[in-house]
Parts: C-alpha cells; sequence; structure tokens
C-alpha cells in the first residue's frame, strides 16, 4: 500500500496495488460474464428468444447488481488497507517485457459504478419492458442493452488501460447500436453515425494516451503506471494528460466535442436514460479520476480539464434554456452537469471524490427524469414538443411526483441529493479560483431556470395537448422504477453523512484538507441557494406567468437563436472539419478514376453496364499510372540524395 | 585458371523450396499427360500434398532453429540465400496463405461446376471460340502450377541473400501473378486489362530495381548483403552511387508492396483479377515483399539506416492517408479492399520504420520486425478471408461487388455478413480481434524508435478507416436491399475451409495472441 508518511507530493498520489481475489471475490469476472451471456444469447439466439428475451436481459443485469451488491457488502467488511482487489483472468498479450492481462481492478472507485451501472442498469431493464412493449425488435433491444452493461462494466473493472480501450470501444459500439436503433428514422441513422465519427476522434486521443504511457512507462496497467508516474519528465506527462482529456471530451461530450450528444436523443429514451445520461457520458469522468496519477502529475493538463469543465458547463445550460424538446434539455442539461463533474475531477485531490459524489446523484436524478420524459411521451404520443404539452400533472401524476424528485435535485433544492452534491463542487471551484467558482455559480443559476422552464411547460401552463392526444398514466412496470429513482434522487444526498464518500475513495484518489474559503461554506451556500432561487424566478415570471404559444416564436434575441442552434456547434464543425475534409477527399478522388458515385451508400443499383464503364475508365491509364510511379521514383532518389548530399 | 571447386548445397535447409519448385514443375506434366477429366482434382491434390510436405520441413527446420541455442539460421547456397528465422516464418506463413489459396481456386460449385478461370485464355472475349470454350466446360487448371511458381518465387524473394537471388525471386514471383490475373472467366476485359496493366507497371518497377542493383554493386562491389553492409560500414566508395542505388531497389519494393506514391496498379488489378487471385496475391504478394524489403534493408542498408528511415516516415504517412482516405469514396466491395491493402501497407510500413539497433533495445520490447511479421499473420488471414468471402456474394452475371448490392445482406445470410463484419472489424483495429493486436504491435514499435509524428497519422487513418468499415457493416446489416437484393451462392467445403481459416486466426490471435508473438519474438532475427 502506498507509503502516504513520505514527504514528496508525489508520494500523497496512491499507487494502485491490488490484492489477490479470494473468496466471495472470486466471482467478480460473473459481473459482466452475466450480461455478456445475456447478449451473446439475445443476438445469437434469434427469434426463438423473442417471448422471454426482455425477461432474460433483465435477470441478467439484475444478477449482476445482486451480485455487485454481494461483493460491496463484502468490501465494507475489509479493512481500509485491503480494499483493492485484483483478479487475472487470462493474459491477453505477452511479449517479452510488455505483459497485458485481461485483469480486473474491484476497489472503491469502481464498486461504486458497479452499483450505479448495474443498478440504474437494472430500473431501465425493467422499465424498457414497458415502453418497448409494442417493438417487435424489443428482443434485440434488449440483446444491445445487455451489450452495453457488459461494457460498461469492462470498462470501470479493468486493471489496464488497454481493458479500459476494450470497454471504452465497446459502450462506443453499443451505444452507436442504440441510437440508431430505429434506423428507418434517417434522423436516428444520421445522428448514430455523427456520434461514432466524433467519438472516433475521442477514441484516437484516448489509443494515444496508451501508446505514449506504453512507450515511457513500458506497461499499461494502473498498477505499473501509477507507481511510475512520479518519475516521468512533465512534458510526457501533461501530453498523456491531454490526450486522456480528448478521449474524456468524446465520450462525455465536452466542447469541442459535445455535438454528438443532442442528436443522439433520437435513440430510444431508456437508451437516453442509461447511456446518455447516467454511466456512459460519464465515461470519461471515469477516466480523468481514475488517471489522478497522471493527472497530479500534470498540472498543464489539469488546467485543460478545468477550461474545458467550465465552458462545456455554462455551454450545456445555455443550449437548456432555448430547446423545446423535453429530451434535448435533459441532453443539455446532462452536458452541463457532466461539466460539473469534469469541473471537479479537474480540481484535483480536492474535487475526485466530488466528481464522483456528482456522478452519482446526477445518475439517480437525471436517469429519473429521462424515464420521466419517456413516460410524458409515452402518454402524449411520443410527441417530444414541450409546447404540446402543458397542465399535465393531473394527467400523470406518479410520473408527475417522480419527475418533481428528479427536478428539485438537480437545481439543488436544499436537502435534496444534488444540493449536497452542486454545493461541494461550486465550494471546492471557489476555493480554487474565483472566476471557476463564479461561473459554476452562474451554471446553477441557468440549471434552474430552464429546469424550471421544462417543469411549467410539461406540468403546469395551459393544455396545449393536440386533440386527438389522451394523456394516461403509464403502465406499473415503467412507474415502479421511476419511484426507485425518484427516492435515490432524494436521498442521494446520504453519501456525503460524515464525509463518508470522500473517506471511502480517498485511497483511491489521494486526500487533502479542506481549502480555507474567503467566506464560510454555509454563507456561499446561502448565496448559491439564492441564486438557484433567482433562477427559477425568472423562469416563473417570463414563463409561468405567461401565455405559451404552441409554435415557437420566429422573433426571438440573438442569443436564443445561437442557442436553439446548438450555439453553432455543427456550423463550427462543418467550417472546420467536415467541408476541409470532403474538399479533402474530392480532391485526391480526382487521381482515382473509377469512382462511379462517390457515395458508398449510393443506393442506386448497379447498372449491367457498370463493368463496361469501369473497363471505360481505366482504358489507357497505365501510361500515367507509369508516369506517377517515375515521378515517385525521382522524387524518392533526388530526396535521399538531396537530403544527405547537400 | 583457378580450379573448379563443386559449390555446397545444403539440401537438408533447402528442401520446402525444393519441393515447392518440383511440384509447380510437376504440375506442369500433368497438365500436358494427365486426361483432361482428372487434372483438375489431380492438380489440387498434387499442390496441397507439395505444400504440406513443404510445410513440415519448414516446421522441421524452424525446430532446428530454436533447438540449437546460438544457432539462428545460416547462409546457404554460397551466398545466396539465407535460411534465418524470418525466412522460415514466412515460409511457413507463405506455405499456409497458398494452401488457401489452393483450396480457393479449386472451387468449382460459386460457378455451377466450373472453376473460376476462363475456359480457354486465348480465347477472344465475346467471340465464337470463347462461346465454344465455355459450352464445352473447358478449365485452365494450369493456374495450380501457375500458382506453385509464384510460392517458389515467394519463398525465395524473402530468403534471398543477395541481390541478383532476390531480383530472380521478384520476377519468378510477379510473372505467374501477371498471367493469373487475366484469367477471369467472367468480366473478361477488365481481367485482361488488369493483368496488361500489372504486368507493364511491374516489368517498369522491374527496371527501377535492377538499375538499383547496378548502382549499389558499383558502390559495394558486392551483390551479397554482408558485402554490402561491409562496405557501408567502411564508407568506400562514391555514396551519391549508394543512396541512388539505394533509392531505386527502395521503389522496386514499395512497387510491389503497394505503398503510395507506387499505388495506382493496386486498385485495378485487385479488382480485374479473379476473386480467388486476389484473395491469394493481396495476402502472399504483401508477405513475401515485406519480407524481402526488411531484409534488404536491415540486412544490406541496416548502417545506412539514417538516411532510408526518413524515406520511409515520409511514404508510410503519405501511404495510410491515401489508402485510407481513398477508400471512403469507393462503390465497389473489392477496389475498397484494395484501398484498405494499401493502408495496411502504410501500417506495416510503420512497423518498419521502428528498426533500431539491438544495443538500444530494452529487455523484452518489441522489435520491429517481430511487430512486422505479426502483423502480416494478422493481416494475411484477414485479407484471405475477405476476399474470400466476396466470392460468394453473387447475381446473374457472377460476382456482384459493387457495395449497393451488399446492402441488407445481414437479413439475407447473417453468416455470410457476420464473417465479413469480422474481417473488416479487424482490419480497423477494433480491439479482441487480431487487427488490434496486429496495429498495436506495430504503433508500439515505431514509437519507441520515436517516430511519433508516424504513429500520430497512423491512429488518424485508422479511425478514418474505421469509418468506411462500418459504413460497409452499416449497409449489410441496417439498410433493405435494393432491387433483388444480394445473394449468397453457398461454397463447397473449400472455400468453406479457407474462410473458416481466416476467421479462427483473426479471432485467435485477437484473444491470445501471445504464442504467435513470441513465436515472431524468437523468430525474428536476421542473420548477416
Amino acid at each position: 500500500m502506498p507509503d502516504v508518511t513520505a514527504l514528496a507530493a508525489e508520494a500523497l498520489v496512491p499507487v494502485v496495488e491490488p490484492f489477490a481475489a479470494d473468496g466471495v471475490f472470486g466471482l467478480l469476472w460473473l459481473v459482466i460474464a452475466l450480461p455478456l451471456a445475456g447478449a451473446v444469447v439475445l443476438l445469437a439466439g434469434g427469434r426463438r428468444t423473442d417471448p422471454w428475451g426482455h425477461l432474460l436481459g433483465t435477470a441478467t443485469a439484475a444478477g449482476s447488481f445482486l451480485l455487485s451488491l454481494v461483493l460491496f457488502v463484502a468490501l465494507l467488511g475489509r479493512g481500509e488497507e485491503e480494499r483493492q482487489i485484483g483478479q487475472e483472468l487470462f493474459t491477453w498479450i505477452q511479449v517479452g517485457g510488455f505483459d497485458v492481462g485481461m485483469d480486473l481492478l474491484y476497489d472503491q472507485l469502481s464498486a461504486l459504478f458497479l452499483l450505479l451501472i448495474t443498478g440504474v442498469g437494472s430500473l431501465i431493464h425493467v422499465y424498457s419492458i414497458g415502453y418497448m412493449a409494442h417493438d417487435p425488435r424489443r428482443r434485440r433491444f434488449f440483446g444491445y442493452l445487455n451489450l452495453f452493461v457488459a461494457a460498461m462494466l469492462m470498462l470501470v473493472l479493468a486493471a489496464d488501460y488497454l481493458g479500459v480501450f476494450l470497454g471504452w470501444e465497446g459502450v462506443g459500439l453499443a451505444s452507436y447500436l442504440l441510437i440508431g436503433f430505429w434506423q428507418y428514422k434517417p434522423s436516428a441513422a444520421a445522428a448514430a453515425k455523427k456520434a461514432f465519427v466524433i467519438n472516433r476522434v475521442g477514441d484516437m486521443g484516448m489509443s494515444l494516451a496508451v501508446m505514449l504511457m506504453f512507450v515511457t512507462f513500458g506497461t499499461t496497467a494502473f498498477a505499473g503506471v501509477s507507481a511510475a508516474a512520479g518519475e516521468a519528465d512533465s512534458f510526457t506527462l501533461n501530453a498523456i494528460g491531454f490526450l486522456l482529456l480528448l478521449a474524456a471530451c468524446g465520450k462525455s461530450a465536452q466542447v469541442p466535442l459535445q455535438a454528438w450528444l443532442l442528436d443522439a436523443m433520437e435513440g430510444p429514451t431508456p437508451v437516453s436514460a442509461l447511456i446518455h445520461a447516467a454511466t456512459m457520458v460519464t465515461a470519461g469522468v471515469y477516466l480523468v479520476v481514475r488517471s489522478n496519477f497522471i493527472f497530479e502529475n500534470a498540472p498543464v493538463a489539469q488546467t485543460a480539464v478545468v477550461i474545458v469543465a467550465v465552458v462545456t458547463l455554462l455551454w450545456g445550460a445555455v443550449i437548456g434554456c432555448a430547446k423545446d424538446d423535453i429530451k434535448k434539455v435533459l441532453a443539455g442539461s446532462t452536458m452541463s452537469q457532466i461539466g460539473y463533474m469534469m469541473l471537479a475531477a479537474g480540481l484535483g485531490v480536492a474535487g475526485y471524490a466530488f466528481a464522483i459524489f456528482h456522478l452519482l446523484t446526477h445518475g439517480f436524478f437525471k436517469a429519473n427524469m429521462f424515464l420521466g420524459a419517456g413516460s410524458v411521451m409515452h402518454a402524449m404520443d411520443d410527441d417530444v414538443d414541450m409546447r404540446h404539452y402543458g397542465m399535465l400533472q393531473k394527467a400523470v401524476p406518479v410520473t408527475f411526483l417522480t419527475f418533481a424528485m428528479g427536478y428539485l435535485a438537480i437545481i439543488g433544492f436544499p436537502g435534496f441529493s444534488g444540493f449536497w452534491s452542486k454545493d461541494k463542487i461550486i465550494e471546492t471551484a471557489f476555493a480554487d479560483n474565483l472566476v471557476v467558482g463564479l461561473a459554476a455559480l452562474a451554471g446553477a443559476g441557468i440549471t434552474a431556470f430552464y429546469m424550471t422552464r421544462l417543469m411549467l411547460m410539461t406540468f403546469f401552463t395551459d393544455k396545449r395537448w393536440a386533440p386527438e392526444v389522451h394523456p394516461h398514466e403509464s403502465p406499473r412496470v415503467m412507474t415502479v422504477p421511476l419511484v426507485v429513482l425518484a427516492a435515490l434522487s432524494v436521498l442521494g444526498g446520504f453519501l456525503l453523512l460524515g464525509d463518508w464518500i470522500v473517506e471511502w475513495l480517498s485511497p483511491v484518489v489521494g486526500a487533502e484538507e479542506h481549502h480555507e474559503l474567503a467566506v464560510p461554506a454555509i454563507v456561499l451556500t446561502g448565496i448559491i441557494t439564492l441564486v438557484v432561487a433567482a433562477g427559477v424566478a425568472l423562469a416563473w415570471f417570463t414563463i409561468g406567468r405567461s401565455e405559451v404559444p404552441r409554435t415557437a416564436p420566429a422573433q426571438v434575441s440573438p442569443v436564443t437563436r445561437a442557442a436553439r442552434a446548438d450555439l453553432y456547434g455543427d456550423a463550427i464543425n462543418d467550417t472546420l472539419v467536415v467541408r476541409p475534409g470532403s474538399r479533402l477527399v474530392s480532391g485526391l478522388v480526382v487521381f482515382d478514376r473509377s469512382v462511379v458515385d462517390g457515395a458508398v451508400m449510393g443506393q442506386a443499383a448497379a447498372t449491367g453496364g457498370l463493368s463496361d464503364r469501369l473497363r471505360r475508365v481505366q482504358n489507357g491509364f497505365v501510361r500515367s499510372y507509369a508516369l506517377s510511379l517515375l515521378g515517385g521514383a525521382a522524387l524518392v532518389v533526388l530526396a535521399l540524395l538531396v537530403v544527405n548530399l547537400v | 585458371m583457378s580450379e573448379f571447386s563443386k559449390p555446397v548445397i545444403e539440401y537438408g535447409q533447402l528442401w520446402p523450396l525444393l519441393v515447392i519448385f518440383g511440384v509447380a514443375c510437376a504440375g506442369v506434366l500433368v497438365e500436358a499427360f494427365a486426361p483432361r477429366a482428372l487434372r483438375a482434382r489431380t492438380q489440387t491434390w498434387l499442390s496441397l500434398a507439395g505444400l504440406t510436405a513443404a510445410f513440415v520441413g519448414v516446421v522441421v527446420i524452424g525446430t532446428g532453429l530454436s533447438d540449437n541455442d546460438g544457432w539462428r539460421g545460416g547462409i546457404v547456397m554460397e551466398g545466396a540465400l539465407a535460411v534465418d528465422g524470418p525466412t522460415v516464418f514466412l515460409w511457413g506463413l507463405l506455405l499456409l496463405i497458398s494452401a488457401a489459396g489452393v483450396l480457393l481456386f479449386a472451387e468449382r460449385k460459386l460457378e455451377a461446376g466450373v472453376s473460376a478461370f476462363a475456359g480457354q485464355a486465348a480465347a477472344l472475349p465475346g467471340t465464337e471460340a470463347e462461346r465454344e470454350a465455355s459450352t464445352q466446360g473447358l478449365d485452365h487448371t494450369e493456374v495450380f502450377p501457375l500458382m506453385m511458381f509464384a510460392v517458389a518465387g515467394m519463398m525465395m524473394f524473402t530468403s534471398a541473400n543477395d541481390l541478383l537471388t532476390m531480383f530472380v525471386g521478384l520476377e519468378v514471383l510477379s510473372l505467374p501473378l501477371y498471367l493469373l490475373s487475366g484469367l477471369a472467366r467472367r468480366r473478361r476485359l477488365l481481367s485482361q486489362e488488369a493483368a496488361l496493366k500489372y504486368f507493364l507497371l511491374g516489368a517498369f518497377s522491374s527496371g527501377f530495381f535492377i538499375y538499383g542493383i547496378a548502382l549499389v554493386y558499383g558502390y559495394s562491389g558486392s551483390m551479397n548483403f554482408a558485402g554490402i553492409n561491409e562496405a557501408i560500414a567502411n564508407s568506400t566508395g562514391n555514396r551519391g552511387l549508394l543512396l541512388a542505388g539505394m533509392g531505386l531497389l527502395a521503389v522496386g519494393m514499395l512497387f510491389k508492396v503497394g505503398a503510395a506514391p507506387f499505388q495506382a496498379w493496386t486498385p485495378d488489378v485487385y479488382q480485374g483479377a479473379p476473386t480467388a487471385v486476389t484473395a491469394f496475391m493481396s495476402a502472399a504478394t504483401k508477405v513475401a515483399a515485406f519480407g524481402a524489403l526488411m531484409r534488404l534493408f536491415y540486412v544490406a542498408f541496416g548502417s545506412e539506416r539514417w538516411s532510408w528511415v526518413p524515406l520511409l516516415w515520409v511514404v508510410a504517412i503519405l501511404t495510410m492517408l491515401v489508402g485510407s482516405v481513398l477508400a471512403i469514396a469507393q462503390s465497389d466491395v473489392k477496389r475498397m479492399l484494395a484501398y484498405s491493402a494499401i493502408a495496411h501497407t502504410g501500417f506495416l510500413l510503420t512497423g518498419v520504420l521502428g528498426a533500431r539497433s539491438s544495443g538500444v533495445l530494452g529487455e523484452g520490447a518489441i522489435t520491429s520486425t517481430q511487430a512486422v511479421l505479426f502483423y502480416l499473420v494478422t493481416y494475411a488471414f484477414t485479407t484471405l478471408g475477405a476476399f474470400a468471402v466476396v466470392s460468394l456474394v453473387r447475381d446473374g452475371s457472377g460476382e456482384s461487388t459493387h457495395l449497393s448490392r451488399w446492402a441488407g445482406l445481414g437479413k439475407v445470410s447473417p453468416v455470410v455478413a457476420g464473417v465479413f463484419a469480422l474481417f473488416l472489424l479487424s482490419m480497423a483495429g477494433i480491439p479482441l480481434t487480431a487487427g488490434f493486436t496486429g496495429k498495436w504491435a506495430v504503433f508500439a514499435s515505431a514509437m519507441s524508435a520515436g517516430a511519433w509524428p508516424v504513429v500520430l497519422v497512423a491512429v488518424l487513418s485508422s479511425a478514418i478507416a474505421a469509418f468506411f468499415y462500418l459504413r460497409v457493416i452499416v449497409l449489410m446489416y441496417f439498410s433493405d436491399p435494393v432491387g433483388p437484393g444480394p445473394s449468397v451462392t453457398l461454397p463447397s467445403a473449400l472455400t468453406t475451409s479457407a474462410i473458416a481459416l481466416g476467421v479462427a486466426a483473426t479471432v485467435v490471435l485477437g484473444i491470445v495472441p501471445g504464442p504467435v508473438l513470441d513465436l515472431a519474438g524468437a523468430m525474428g532475427a536476421f542473420v548477416r
């Protein structure tokens, strides 16, 4: 175990040094294997599994949850020094001194993640039984969900960056499949593609970071890297830090790789709740917190994390204010809340625990609200436009009440889970830097505004329903998960009782004395609450007190227009990346004469004359090929001579 | 007059090569004397038997290498050939690929009783003679001896220890391939053009190669790799001669592996050649050419590393970008795979330029030879399998290689689509497939040698490449078939086993790559 008595700053960063798994911990692999087996059976089993597929999918997730619970209790029973448990499954790559095992690491951090993923995951499985009841491809949906859960568990349980990468790609694949689940909708297919492409950018960061780690430390295992991180030169560490941040930006939809998350809402709502709110999008936060041994030694990269986080938390919040699509408001809010988590993670040892704390509470209340939104959509014939809602509190009382719990939690109403977790992050931010603190504070105010707006437009104000819509409460199988998640949204703050979560995580992320604040913490809490109240009041006076038009007004301020266009995220991507890229491709294609219709996806049927046409375009070009060969050869020889002789 | 001394020929270490040459010659005799009805069967079995015997020989020689502590192989045939670790490894790999290739060549079920090769190559397309040949069910069984000659040439190419032998090997492997490319039964004009183009450009590049030989000989006064190395180490002679010669040799090699800017022939030839030939040659030629390239540059020009490594940096970067970017725009599956092959050439070059002197290497670090050898294994089986799958998707006029015809394949034939998806995922380098481990190995090797800009581009182009591989998967699974939709012809056990070999290698090397990586490491030392 780490020698915390050493005075050097590096020594304060804990080293990963797991104990071998024994007793009940020997079952650790089953946590992943269960949903994986479920996915295999459901996806390979074909139609035979249709009648009971959803039950199997739910059962494997629930089994995984029970196992996680047992493991967690067992972990609680061990001494604090023995709470890092490693399990070696098999050796994946072994070459000489380089050894990548398929190893799992179960410690305080992954234990919490296991509970979140399998717990919320199981609830969402249950909810999906009802939500997807009328979808002919429900069994496949559950197969994908199981696949996602398995990959996500792999991500948080791997004891090696390569293992994390495996899970990382796995959740990316599952997310892609699920966003595009309703592939007959072109918008869903496009959204899936966008998510994939943007995530590839992040994945590149991840693979480069892993590569750089391997070159620097000769290993990619947490144990090896954490032990050696103190000795590497700071340039390399900062480079690794930046690459990990890039990876995190992709997965967690942080600026500048944020554009995919809003479109990802094309997927079925349970997917948005599980993957694009509660679990997968927080993988970036996990990565940063898990790599604390890198970031603690890479101050520049750490500052970059803070900057990205602050920009994102405001960016997402502003977008949330202008959207009329209930899921997109929640997506903007997710982006913004992950910004809070990243902010805490970027603040270093003082913030890691709070990042995870907010991640957990957010997982509860955001999953709750997404599922609530799904229930509302269910009631409104899959309409997502809040301008067509209004006064739904009577029509869907359970959904309303549970949603309200989530709402109070996210705005940080005193006593609710979000209050505790966000409060801590803002406090830590103020202790670190006044500007960052003020930005976080402003974010809280905006959050209160747009969430209140959502609440009012959906459950209060006048009925603006389409004439043929007759809202009804969802079946029990959907409301029970809502109730459970609502309860967790209220009670999640108990994790902070007696600083439990901070102490629990300190062996993983290190512990630090509390910063001194300029004002007493209680005063700051008061200020935060006042700002939140101001946001709520503003929403009340602008929306609650006036008529909400059924169609969005066109005469709006430039800010609103920008926010409606996702702050021009897509336009920026288009101008900077997409258009130059396609111009490059079409430029290069000039050299390739066989391009018939440009797009691979071109659905034009192949004509019988295709081979003819190909033959014609090929004819006679051998001379130009030969010319390019000659030119290339001349270039090679001249370059060699010039570089080496001159 | 000096006395004539009998050359020493180490038959004990050469016989796998000789067996293949022998089988090729015997195949010619079979063509001449065996009755037509028996020819195809006889040729298939003869080739397979020869390949098996040679493979046994390779295993025996390989065990001898590792048993004998300290002896890492040696120079044989009076210095013409080197039988060392990489030779044995590549021979084994080539023989395995060729066995799968023979299976693909022998497939007759896809074309309803005839092979995929032209009934009578000499008959002009669209003439009476051609019709006659096809109604009589004529068949070119010469493809088997041609292939055996190519294999023998490849084996020679990888083990050549002097420039002339290397050139002979290059020609022996190339000529049969030119012919094979032109023998397609369907779309004969396309195929013949491909063959002619391949031949003309190949001959052109051979010219560069042989001019390079002349210049290097002029510099060093030796054809032998060890001699060249010595001359470089002593830096005798005119350095300009050496650099120019080295550059021209590089051009010949880079042409053969299909690196930019010498890649132009690849898509045309891969597309025009019969798919079975494309499958064989995309795998085997790459293996042979990379084996020879490494031997030439590591053994002969190892001391001159500082001048050719930067060249390879540029070529590797260019190749990866050209391959992966142009692949995006392809609408023909064979062409797309051809561009992907170009991109993979770039990845392999990334491994080659990771060369470092053994003193710098840390204990147990991945050497560049090891990385490239391993990558060749992963790539060879994947590409072979992928092209084999291409030959299954057909319509009335033969293979339907236009990508739009692949839409909805996942619904028509989940197994075929699944297998193809697996190969594509492996080429994209998704973890737990062979391609991931291979990429990891070459990138790690290049990164340790300080070539991080190349690795950066490599990761970037893997990302681009993943995009078009995935598009095909999406097309197969998530798109609805257009018109009558794709149809899959069930192959006989021959093609099935070739594809199964590809699948097995792709999965096993992704999950437990250790043994093969270790083998590549143990075999990864060239002798000088």
